[in-house]
C-alpha cells in the first residue's frame, strides 16, 4: 500500500504538515466547532430558563436542552478538538507522517455517527437523562449506542496518535525526547484510554439493559464506574489545555519551559493520579468507605493538584523569563504589562490560566474534601466549578489556539480582527463571572439541574434568601455575556475558514518527501546556560513568584473559610 | 521520511553517559500508558467495585 509522504512547510511559522494529518486536524476541529455551536445555542436556552425572572423553557424542554448541552459541550466539542490537538502534537510537532490515515478517517466518521445518533436520541425527547444518565433512569438505546460508537472512534484515534509516535521514533524525525507539548498530548491520550475503557465497561451493559437483554444495573456500581468515564473525560481536557498553554507561550513569546524536567514530572503526576479525582463525585454516596473516598481524593488527588500548580507557575514563569530577556525587565510586572494583550492567542491563554487556577482549581480542591463537599454537594456550585475548569480553562485555551491555527492550518486570513481582540475578554470575563455567581448561589444551597429553584407547588417548599435569587440573576446576565463571546468566536472562525481571504504563497504546496521538502531531523537543543542578569533579588521570574504567593494565600483563605462555614451549617454540640 | 539525506541524526550524538531511569520512563509512552491505565483501574475501579460488592444485601 502506497504511503502518502506529501508534506508542506508553512512559510510564516515553519510548521510542517503531513497532507492526510492536515485534513484530519481540520475536519476534527470543524466537527468540534459545530458541536460548540449547537451546545452554545442550548447554553443560552438553559441560562434563560434558570434565570428565575425569565424561566424561558417549560420543564420537559429544559431537561432536554440541559442533556444535549452537557453532551455537546463536555463530550463532542471537547473530544473532537482534542483529537485535532493530538494529531497536531504528533504529526506536525514531530514532523512525522500520520500513522494509518484511513483508520483515522474511519475513527472520525465513527465519532460523527455516534455524536449525531446521540443528539437524535436526545432531541427526540425520550432521553432527557442529563449528561450523567444515572440508572435506573433510562434513555433510548440510540443514546447509549451513540456514545459507545463515539467512544470507540475516539479510542481508535488515540491509537493512531500512539502509532504516529512509533513512526516518528522509527523514522527518526526527532532526536532525544519528544517535545514537551507532545508529551502533554501523550498524557491526554493516556488519560483518554482509561476514560474510554471505563465508559465501555459501564455503557455497554447499560445499552444492553436499555434493549432488554440485561435485567438490572446496580445504581451505585453505575455511578462509580461511570464517573471513571465522566470525570476522567474532563481530565483529558486538563492535560490538553495545559499543553496548549505551553504551545502558546512558545508560539507568542518563544518561551522555553523554566525546567523541562519539572514540567514533565508534573505531567507524569497527571498520568498517575489525575483520574482518581473521579471519586469526588461520590463523596456523599453511602456504600463506599471513607478509606476509598479519602485516598482517591484527599491524598492522590493532591498530587495531581500539585502538578497543576507546577504548570500554573512554570507557564507564566517561562513567559516572564522570555519577556525579561527581550528587555521588559523593570520591576515585578513590566513583562506582564507589556505583554501583547491585543493578541487573542495570548489573552485567551492567560485568562484561561488565571480562571482555571483561581476559580476552577481552588474550588475543585475544596469540593474534593470529603467533609466540605457536604456543603455544596448537588448544588449549582458544582457546575460553577466545572464551568471554570472546562469552559474558562479548556474551551478558552482551545479558542486561543484557533487564532493561531486559522492562518497556518486553514491558510486563511482572520476575519474581524478587531472583534477577535475583544473576544477572549468578553468570553473569559463573562464565563468567569458566570462560574463565580453559580458558586455563590450554590453556597447558599441552590440546587443544580432544577427547573424551578422556588419549588413552586411542592408539598415541602423551601425559601431561599433574596441573595440566592440575585446570584441566579447575575449568573444569567454573565452567562448571556459569555454566549455573546462564544458567538463572536463562532463568527470569527466560521467566517475566516469559509470566507476569509486565502493566503496564497508557493510555500503552501504539498511536496513529496523525496523532492526535499521533508523535514530534516532537528538537532539536539543546546541546554540553556543561564538567564544572565534578568529578574530581581536573585529570582529570574519574581513577578510569577508574587502571583504564586497571591494564589496560595487565596487558596488557604478560601479553604479555611469553608471549614468555618461548615461549622455553622452543621453545628456539633 | 527515512530517505532524508545527510542530516545530523541521533546516531551522531551518541553519548557515553547512561540515560537516567526516570528519563527512560518518561521517554517510553507505552510504559506510561500501562501505568496510567493500571493505577486508576486498581485504586479507583477495582477497589471501588470490591467495596460495592461487599455491601450486604438487604433481606
Amino acid at each position: 500500500m502506497a504511503v502518502n509522504r506529501n508534506f508542506r512547510t508553512c512559510p510564516s511559522t515553519g510548521l510542517v504538515y503531513h497532507e492526510p494529518a492536515e485534513k484530519l486536524i481540520r475536519w476534527n476541529a470543524v466537527a468540534g466547532v459545530v458541536s460548540l455551536l449547537v451546545g452554545g445555542v442550548l447554553a443560552l436556552l438553559v441560562t434563560l430558563t434558570r434565570w428565575p425572572a425569565v424561566k424561558l423553557l417549560p420543564p420537559d424542554w429544559f431537561y432536554l436542552a440541559l442533556t444535549a448541552h452537557g453532551l455537546d459541550m463536555l463530550v463532542f466539542w471537547i473530544i473532537f478538538f482534542e483529537i485535532a490537538v493530538l494529531y497536531f502534537a504528533a504529526s506536525t510537532l514531530l514532523k512525522c507522517r500520520l500513522a494509518t490515515p484511513k483508520v483515522a478517517w474511519a475513527a472520525f466518521w465513527l465519532m460523527i455517527v455516534g455524536a449525531v445518533m446521540n443528539n437524535i436520541a436526545v432531541f427526540k425527547g425520550d432521553s432527557s437523562v442529563m449528561f450523567t444518565s444515572y440508572v435506573p433512569m433510562g434513555a433510548h438505546p440510540l443514546f447509549y449506542l451513540g456514545l459507545i460508537l463515539f467512544a470507540v472512534g475516539a479510542l481508535v484515534a488515540v491509537f493512531v496518535f500512539f502509532g504516529t509516535l512509533v513512526i516518528g521514533k522509527a523514522e527518526k524525525t526527532y532526536n532525544g525526547s519528544i517535545p514537551l507539548v507532545t508529551f502533554g498530548a501523550v498524557t491526554a491520550a493516556i488519560i483518554a484510554t482509561f476514560t474510554i475503557a471505563a465508559g465501555a465497561i459501564i455503557l455497554i451493559p447499560t445499552f444492553l439493559w436499555s434493549v432488554g437483554l440485561v435485567s438490572h444495573i446496580d445504581s451505585l456500581m453505575y455511578r462509580t464506574v461511570w464517573w471513571g468515564f465522566g470525570h476522567s473525560s474532563q481530565q483529558i481536557n486538563v492535560a490538553a489545555h495545559v499543553s496548549v498553554w505551553y504551545a502558546i507561550a512558545a508560539i507568542v513569546f518563544g518561551a522555553k519551559p523554566m525546567s523541562e524536567k519539572v514540567s514533565r514530572t508534573a505531567f507524569v503526576l497527571y498520568i498517575l493520579f489525575l483520574q482518581l479525582a473521579s471519586a469526588h463525585h461520590l463523596l456523599a454516596d453511602p456504600g463506599l468507605t471513607s478509606n476509598w473516598k479519602i485516598f482517591n481524593t484527599s491524598y492522590a488527588m493532591y498530587l495531581a493538584v500539585l502538578a497543576s500548580m507546577v504548570h500554573g507557575l512554570t507557564v507564566p514563569g517561562a513567559i516572564e523569563v522570555a519577556q525579561r530577556e527581550k528587555g521588559f525587565n523593570k520591576g515585578f510586572f513590566e513583562w506582564l504589562r507589556k505583554a501583547p494583550w491585543g493578541n487573542p492567542c495570548f489573552s485567551g491563554m492567560f485568562i484561561s490560566l488565571l480562571g482555571f487556577g483561581f476559580l476552577g482549581g481552588i474550588s475543585g480542591v475544596m469540593m474534593g474534601t470529603e467533609q466540605l463537599n457536604l456543603i455544596i454537594h448537588n448544588t449549582i456550585y458544582v457546575p460553577g466549578h466545572f464551568h471554570a475548569t472546562v469552559v474558562v480553562g479548556t474551551t478558552l485555551a482551545f479558542m486561543a489556539l484557533t487564532y493561531f491555527l486559522i492562518p497556518t492550518l486553514f491558510r486563511r486570513e482572520l476575519m474581524f480582527p478587531g472583534m477577535a481582540k475583544w473576544q477572549p475578554y468578553v468570553y473569559g470575563i463573562g464565563m468567569s463571572a458566570f462560574s463565580l455567581f453559580m458558586m455563590g448561589a450554590g453556597t447558599l444551597g441552590v440546587p443544580r439541574r432544577h427547573w424551578d429553584m422556588a419549588f413552586s407547588g411542592a408539598i415541602l417548599p423551601h425559601e431561599f434568601p433574596g441573595t440566592a435569587y440575585l446570584m441566579m440573576g447575575l449568573t444569567a446576565v454573565s452567562g448571556i455575556a459569555a454566549v455573546i463571546g462564544g458567538g463572536m468566536y463562532l463568527a470569527i472562525t466560521v467566517g475566516s475558514v469559509f470566507f476569509g481571504k486565502k493566503i496564497q504563497t508557493p510555500g503552501f504546496e504539498h511536496v513529496p518527501v523525496k523532492k526535499g521538502m521533508a523535514p530534516a531531523p532537528a538537532p539536539v537543543a543546546v541546554a540553556p546556560a543561564g538567564h544572565g542578569s534578568i529578574g530581581l533579588g536573585g529570582f529570574v521570574a519574581p513577578g510569577t513568584f508574587v502571583l504564586a504567593m497571591v494564589f496560595l494565600t487565596s487558596f488557604v483563605l478560601y479553604y479555611f473559610v469553608n471549614w468555618k462555614y461548615l461549622s455553622t451549617v452543621w453545628p456539633l454540640k | 521520511m527515512s530517505q532524508v539525506p545527510a542530516s545530523p541524526g541521533p546516531d551522531d550524538d551518541v553519548s557515553d553517559e547512561p540515560i537516567p531511569m526516570m528519563q527512560q520512563l518518561i521517554d517510553n509512552p507505552f510504559l506510561l500508558l500501562f501505568l496510567g491505565v493500571a493505577m486508576p483501574t486498581v485504586l479507583y475501579i477495582v477497589w471501588g467495585v470490591m467495596e460495592i460488592v461487599g455491601i450486604p444485601i438487604a433481606k
